[in-house]
């Protein structure tokens, strides 16, 4: 392929990866499972040394590994959780050499060509990464070759490195499976009597290719460094944080905020070149003392114009305690959204920015989520006909429809005293201390109760409501309920 | 003879008004449905009694209407205040549950000046502030002629007013034409 340097590449397994991330976070003595369920059988998912020596596998139905070893302490095991480790651990691996890739849900694999001597030479970086990686407590086995195959082969199965230019001698004696195959083709290779990688080699092409298709022969090319596979490095995720440290500190609001604006501006520019825009922003400031203080804000709608966000600030640095000094300041925008670049019209959309403006310094002071609208729902239930949303993340809608009045004020229904349990409306009532009398009435409009939500106050069953005109002037809503005969009060109309 | 009904009643903007009567929400409705652009209402959290969209969808379009919840008095007056001075909502409603001093009262004139919005405190009996620009009670009457679809009849009496006469007048929302009709006082 090339002269120059021999490629060399590094692949780890982690055969433990999910029950080593579970034991960090909480030590465990003894024998030690993951579960997760598979068509409604809790089966271990991964599990510790100890417990692989009391004979227990991955896979085993977990009352079974039970029955096996009472004292199987186990957890839930969370994939998701697993793959945000796996990533965590690739960006660790990022200290040996730049060009790290994801293997499988459980490795990584490292291009580690003219990077070894930076650690005194390759033996040494295998033995440093080995150190590093059972101090944390991570079981890894590691391969050392030079193609990615052969590599992935040596991690696998009977861990070690090849020296240069030597894969075949060192992968001669592995077993097929060791060449990333498929079951089906694992096992029709021991059928035809092909059980190590040497006799794979040594066999006739042709009748391999027509008996198990191409992809054998390409992993057989790959492992013997015949045919070359590439390793796709991931991109590190942006990261949107900037920071001033200050050669002496400042405590007065003017200067602060005068940072504050520096870092803005800064914070501003990569959020404009990566098309987004912050929502919640955190600035961190460090005072002297070491003690530190954090300013949040939450905005009502993504943005990036460091001359809109900066007047935000303000309220929040107010009541910052600054101590002997600030002597560092950092600002991170903790909460991106995307916000494309977008054409300006000439329909003035600056009120709208006004009123974003306005809902996010309310929302500074009594919480974003106490700023609401109102949104229509689908429902015929009164109280259940609206629901109401925070206006920072929310729209407004405009598919209001009333096919009958509605009244403005509702509250919690209250039973009406003075009255008979009859379905006609009544002709006098007390309610909050005031006497009315019916002057006219029109209703009844039946509402029948949503039975496939558990709701308390509709255990009274079907309600009739009435639309009752006092002679006081007020017109109330009022409902009987026939399965429970009695007369109750929910509304007020305008 | 009685006053002008619309030389006070759109209220004077860049001004604070009050209204309290038992119709008094339903005042602060027809004052939102006739100005243009949000309203913001301020209500504390801890009241049962919430406005429903729906009742108010004959008013205006429940889709321009904020609501903020805070937590006492105190904090509602900060956010009215803030509300009032950014100018962005032309009209800003306030529930008052406690009696307002003088300090407060021309604070939000203050910012409502600064703002050029309106401001509407919806007060319970006697608890308002003498900076207010005029002060409202809104009852509703029993129309014994009235029609099937109509609303409320409604008594709106103008009891302090710094900048004009008093007066008090009989008047219904129009639902199809979303405006404010002055009926003439029933005659016996």
């Amino acid at each position: 392929m090339f002269d120059g340097i021999q490629r060399r590449v590094v692949s780890v397994w982690f055969p433990r990866l999910a029950s080593d991330r579970a034991l960090r976070l909480r030590p465990i003595e003894g024998p030690f499972a993951l579960t997760h369920s598979i068509s409604n059988t809790n089966r271990i998912y991964c599990l510790n040394v100890a417990a692989e020596r009391l004979g227990l596998s991955a896979g085993m139905p977990f009352s079974d590994a039970r029955a096996f070893c009472p004292e199987l302490q186990s957890r839930p095991a969370d994939p998701l959780a697993d793959r945000r480790f796996q990533h965590a651990l690739r960006r660790w691996a990022v200290r040996y050499c730049p060009w790290v890739g994801l293997e499988d849900g459980d490795g990584l694999v490292l291009d580690i060509t003219g990077t070894a001597h930076l650690f005194g030479g390759e033996a040494e970086l295998l033995m440093d990464m080995r150190q590093r990686l059972s101090r944390a407590g991570i079981t890894a086995r590691i391969g050392l070759s030079d193609n990615r195959g052969a590599a992935w082969a040596l991690a696998h199965h009977g861990e070690g490195s090849a020296p240069v230019g030597a894969a075949l001698d060192v992968l001669h004696d592995l077993p097929v499976a060791a060449l990333r195959l498929e079951e089906k083709t694992v096992t029709g290779l021991g059928r035809l009597g092909l059980r190590t990688i040497g006799e794979l080699a040594n066999a006739p092409r042709a009748p391999l290719s027509r008996r198990f298709g191409s992809s054998l022969l390409m992993r057989l090319d790959q492992a013997l460094g015949q045919q070359p596979e590439q390793i796709t490095p991931l991109k590190d995720p942006p990261h949107y944080g900037v920071r001033i440290t200050l050669p002496d500190p400042i405590g007065i609001k003017s200067d602060v905020m005068e940072g504050t604006s520096r870092l803005l501006t800064q914070l501003c520019a990569k959020l404009k070149s990566r098309e987004t825009g912050a929502r919640i922003l955190a600035l961190t400031l460090r005072r002297v003392d070491q003690d530190s203080q954090q300013v949040e804000l939450r905005l009502a709608r993504p943005m990036r114009d460091a001359t809109r966000i900066l007047p935000l600030f303000e309220r929040g640095i107010g009541d910052v305690d600054a101590g002997y000094g600030i002597d560092q300041m950092r600002l991170e925008a903790v909460q991106v959204e995307p916000m494309p670049v977008q054409q300006l019209s000439h329909v003035a959309s600056g009120h709208k920015d006004q009123l974003d403006d306005l809902i996010t310094r309310i929302g500074t002071r009594i919480g974003l989520e106490n700023v609401q609208r109102f949104l229509p729902a689908d429902s015929h239930i009164p109280e259940r006909s609206y629901q109401i949303a925070a206006a920072a993340f929310s729209s407004p809608e405009s598919t209001w429809s009333t096919i009958r009045p509605r009244p403005l004020h509702i509250f919690p229904p209250a039973p009406l005293l003075g009255t008979h349990a009859v379905p006609t409306p009544p002709k006098r009532f007390r309610w909050r201390r005031m006497s009315f009398a019916t002057a006219r009435t029109s209703g009844p409009e039946r509402i029948a109760p949503e039975w496939w939500l558990e709701a308390d106050e509709w255990r009274t069953g079907v309600r009739d409501y009435w639309c009752v005109e006092t002679r006081q002037g007020r017109r109330l809503w009022l409902f009987f309920t026939p399965q429970s005969p009695g007369w109750y009060i929910q509304g007020e109309f305008a | 003879m009685t006053p002008d009904f619309a030389k006070s009643f759109p209220l004077r903007t860049a001004r604070v008004h009050e209204v309290c009567g038992p119709s008094s929400a339903s005042f602060a409705a027809v004052c939102a449905g006739v100005a243009q652009g949000t309203v913001l209402w301020i209500r504390e959290h801890w009241r049962p009694e919430g406005v429903n969209p729906l009742g108010l969808s004959p008013f205006f379009d429940p889709a321009k209407l904020l609501i903020a919840q805070v937590k006492d008095q105190t904090e509602g007056l900060a956010v009215a205040e803030e509300a009032l001075r950014d100018g962005s909502t032309p009209l800003v409603i306030l529930e008052i549950s406690q009696p307002m001093g003088l300090i407060q009262g021309r604070r939000l004139q203050l910012s409502a000046k600064a703002g050029k919005s309106t401001g509407l405190c919806l007060i319970p009996d006697g608890m308002g502030s003498n900076a207010a620009e005029s002060r409202w009670h809104a009852a509703p009457i029993f129309d014994p002629f009235s029609a099937p679809g109509d609303s409320t009849l409604q008594r709106y009496e103008l009891i302090k007013n710094k900048s004009g006469t008093l007066g008090s007048w009989h008047v219904r929302w129009d639902t199809a034409s979303r405006c404010l009709r002055l009926v003439s006082a029933t005659g016996e």
